[in-house]
């Protein structure tokens, strides 16, 4: 039988080395919120490619009047080109000043697609009730599981685990926000807490049915070693695993693929990379942290010989 | 073999009304029904239009009541404006919602809330000020955001410093922030009065709240000869002199000859004076405008996605589990049917997150069917009979379905919790959406998947396994 429990340590390396990356990122450039969690106002326009200024140019503009902190996000369509510009937050009024200008000096036909303005303080706020209550989640979802669980014994280790490979499915996903952030200029906004979110569900569901398996197997196999007895549930699951993994991602893939527009396309990518993660990380986090446990194997971690492998 | 038979007669009984639900049929019927139409809510983001979420300005305390009120107003004036299916509702302690589909021109939305107006009788003492012209005042010091200290409240100190403004003549006296005494929110009620002879035009009359009329009869009897200001906005309607003590708490704002009212334009006062009270200030937190283009694009360009890739999950399901892989098609389409069914008649407001979080159930009512299968070639495999395997598949998958679903419907109602407590209308759809369609992916689950596939296997007891069921 396939022995995936025995590399487990390997599978670890191989997820910090995914979440490292993206954490140094972090800790150097704090993280790419955009205005929805920061304040700020976000403007977004269609133009003619004739027409189409630079991005030099419409910053230039904007320094004209007095907003000195515009960013530019630009890209093509077979028509025209999209100007995503975040600044700091504009009122109404500067507003169709900005709009004007843009008209009057560049595509007199420009396009409104999207406004959005946030002032700082009630970003703070919704920020902040965010965290919380994804924390106020994860600890329901720990209760249920340990009332689920609880004719096992641990039955408490499992729902911990469960949150483990969550908050590794959310290290996955905010280290690829920051990498993307690095390299293709993306911002983590309300659309990207929305893939965040459907990243969280999906993961706990998934860790719950692996170890279903464990549930029902602990009992019935009870004369062979605990870690053996993992690896088998594991294993017998697989197929499920691999099967709903394809059918939900390339469900979504495909839908959110579709959907077009930058913004989207960051979605569809942090989906994409956030549901495989959550399959993953019931396979090769959550439950090889249930074995990690159970053979309470930190005590070996920090002497000189390898950790030893039941 | 009687009770499979009876859940397929509910199962097809609970079809036929979904179908009749989802589609437009008996649109009529329907409608005499419900007492609405039932037709998809699409969110903002899809349709494109406005959303703003509106706040009392910081050090302000109001109560849910205030609010429920100030909605109310802000209704009456949307519609009194023709802006159609305005909505506002109050979003946790503080904030106020408000949305206006298929509005993108931000200027007609602030008319509606910034130009509300904050009614205000103003102490000028002996300035005479010009119907027009805008003034600053000591309630909220302005409506620019750097002046924080003054924002006393202006019922607690009646008509005693009243004098203090005309005494310090300075130079620049519209620079001068003037004592507010009341404000609308003390009004009782307003009406239009005609001219008492042709000469003097028409007249509003009002009636303040006894709270307000005892300000306003303390302030009248220290000022007698000195002027009010009746402020809208910051901006004096007129500014009458005060001849006597005003005890009751009633009184007339008039033109003075000869800017005398008209009968439209006493009217349009009237409405001003009374859906115009706001009993708050409010400030724009935020604002989102989605453009017309954007929102039907999106709209598309979702459907055509949720239709591709249900080919492709259906050609997967049949090809890798064949005959349960029809079953489950079957199934997760009566899922849809049913979803969408209820997402009517809540009614659901569908959004780009909302739509996010119905393809995750999706998922889920997929993984219920993938779940169940894999159990089922399981107990084939060790020699059981199609029946057998059937009940015995479905009973080890179960309890995966149940745990995993709930935990997931956990999730949801705290994170809907959070959405609706702070106007952030992406998480509560989503969340919505999810947890609706994660309750009704456990009923396909429980009831649908099983019953049909046990059906079909009744009458395939000798065929060819591996052709069949993929083994």
């Amino acid at each position: 039988m396939l022995n995936i429990l025995g590399k487990r340590y390997l599978f670890f390396a191989f997820s910090l080395l995914l979440i490292v990356p993206g954490l140094v990122i972090i800790a150097i450039n704090g993280l790419p919120l955009s205005i929805d969690f920061r304040g700020g106002s976000i403007v977004e326009i269609e133009m003619i490619k004739d027409k189409a200024p630079t991005s030099d140019q419409i910053i230039l503009l904007y320094n004209d009047m007095g907003i000195t902190d515009s960013q530019i996000q630009i890209s093509q369509t077979q028509t025209g080109v999209i100007f995503v510009i975040r600044s700091s937050t504009l009122d109404q009024d500067k507003y169709s000043q900005v709009i004007s200008n843009l008209k009057k000096e560049f595509d007199p036909n420009l396009v409104e697609r999207r406004f959005d303005t946030v002032s700082p303080a009630i970003s703070q706020s919704v920020t902040n009730r965010a965290a919380m209550a994804v924390g106020i989640a994860t600890l329901a979802v720990t209760l249920y599981i340990t009332f689920a669980f609880r004719g096992i014994p641990h039955a408490f280790r499992y729902g911990i685990c469960a949150i483990l490979g969550l908050v590794h499915d959310i290290l996955i996903v905010i280290s690829l926000g920051a990498i993307g952030c690095k390299f293709f200029g993306w911002q983590m906004d309300s659309l990207y807490l929305t893939a965040l979110l459907t990243v969280i569900g999906f993961s706990t569901q998934d860790s719950i049915v692996v170890f279903d398996r464990i549930r029902e197997n602990s009992p019935v196999l009870r004369n062979i070693p605990f870690e053996k007895m993992v690896n088998h549930s594991i294993v017998q699951s697989l197929q499920r695993s691999i099967n709903t993994q394809l059918m939900t991602v390339d469900y979504l893939l495909l839908a959110l693929a579709l959907f077009g527009g930058i913004t989207l396309r960051e979605m569809s990518v942090v989906l994409i990379v956030g549901l495989l993660s959550g399959t993953y990380s019931s396979i090769f986090i959550a439950a090889p942290i249930l074995v990690v446990w159970e053979n309470k194997e930190w005590k070996t971690w920090f002497r000189k010989n390898k950790p030893s492998q039941a | 073999m009687n009770r499979r038979l009876l859940n397929l007669l509910i199962i097809i009984a609970i079809v036929i009304v979904v179908v009749l639900i989802d589609f437009p049929f008996l649109t009529q019927q329907k409608k005499d029904i419900f007492k609405r139409d039932l037709t998809p809510i699409l969110g903002l983001d899809l349709r494109g239009g406005m959303q703003v979420i509106m706040q009392a300005p910081a050090g302000f305390n109001i109560d849910q009541e205030v609010l429920q009120e100030t909605t109310k107003i802000l209704e009456d004036r949307a519609n009194g404006l023709g802006v159609s299916e305005v909505v506002f509702q109050v979003a946790g302690n503080n904030y106020i919602l408000g949305e206006f589909p298929g509005l993108t021109n931000t200027s007609e939305v602030i008319k509606v809330i910034k130009q509300t107006g904050l009614l205000e009788w103003v102490d000028v003492g002996t300035d005479y000020i010009q119907p027009g012209t805008t003034i600053k005042t000591d309630y909220l010091a302005g409506s620019s955001p750097s002046a924080t200290s003054s924002s006393q409240q202006p019922t607690s100190t009646p008509g005693i410093d009243s004098g203090a403004p005309s005494i310090l003549a300075t130079p620049q006296p519209l620079e001068k922030t003037y004592h507010t005494i009341l404000t609308g929110s003390t009004i009782a009620s307003v009406s239009v009065e005609p001219p008492t002879n042709p000469k003097d035009g028409y007249a509003i009359h009002f009636a303040l709240k006894p709270e307000g009329s005892t300000v306003f009869s303390e302030f009248t009897k220290n000022n007698i000869g000195k002027m009010v200001a009746i402020v809208l906005d910051k901006k004096v309607i007129s500014s009458p002199t005060i001849r006597s003590q005003i005890p009751n708490g009633e009184g007339v704002i008039s033109g003075s000859y000869p800017n005398i009212f008209t009968l439209e334009q006493a009217n349009n006062l009237k409405v001003t004076l009374h859906y115009g009270s706001l009993p708050v200030a409010l400030e724009i937190a935020e604002s989102r405008m989605i453009g017309p283009t954007l929102g039907q694009a999106s709209l598309d360009k979702s459907l055509l996605a949720a239709v591709i890739g249900f080919i492709i999950v259906s050609l997967f399901m049949i090809i890798y589990y064949r005959l349960p892989g029809m079953v489950a098609i079957i199934t997760v389409a009566i899922f849809g049917l049913i979803t969408f069914a209820v997402y009517l008649l809540i009614p659901v407001t569908l959004t780009l997150p909302g739509i996010a979080g119905f393809l995750l159930s999706v998922g889920s009512a997929l993984d219920a069917n993938i779940l169940q299968f894999e159990r089922f070639k399981e107990e084939l495999r060790k020699g059981r009979t199609l029946t057998q395997s059937v009940d015995l598949g479905w009973n080890r998958a179960w309890p995966s379905i149940r745990d995993s679903n709930l935990a997931t419907v956990i999730t949801s109602a705290i994170l809907f919790w959070f959405g609706s407590a702070f106007g952030a209308t992406i998480v509560k759809g989503f969340a919505l959406t999810l947890a609706l369609g994660v309750a009704v992916s456990l009923f396909t689950a429980l009831f649908v998947t099983r019953t049909l596939l046990g059906l079909i296997v009744l009458k395939l007891d000798n065929v060819d396994k591996s052709k069949w069921f993929g083994l």
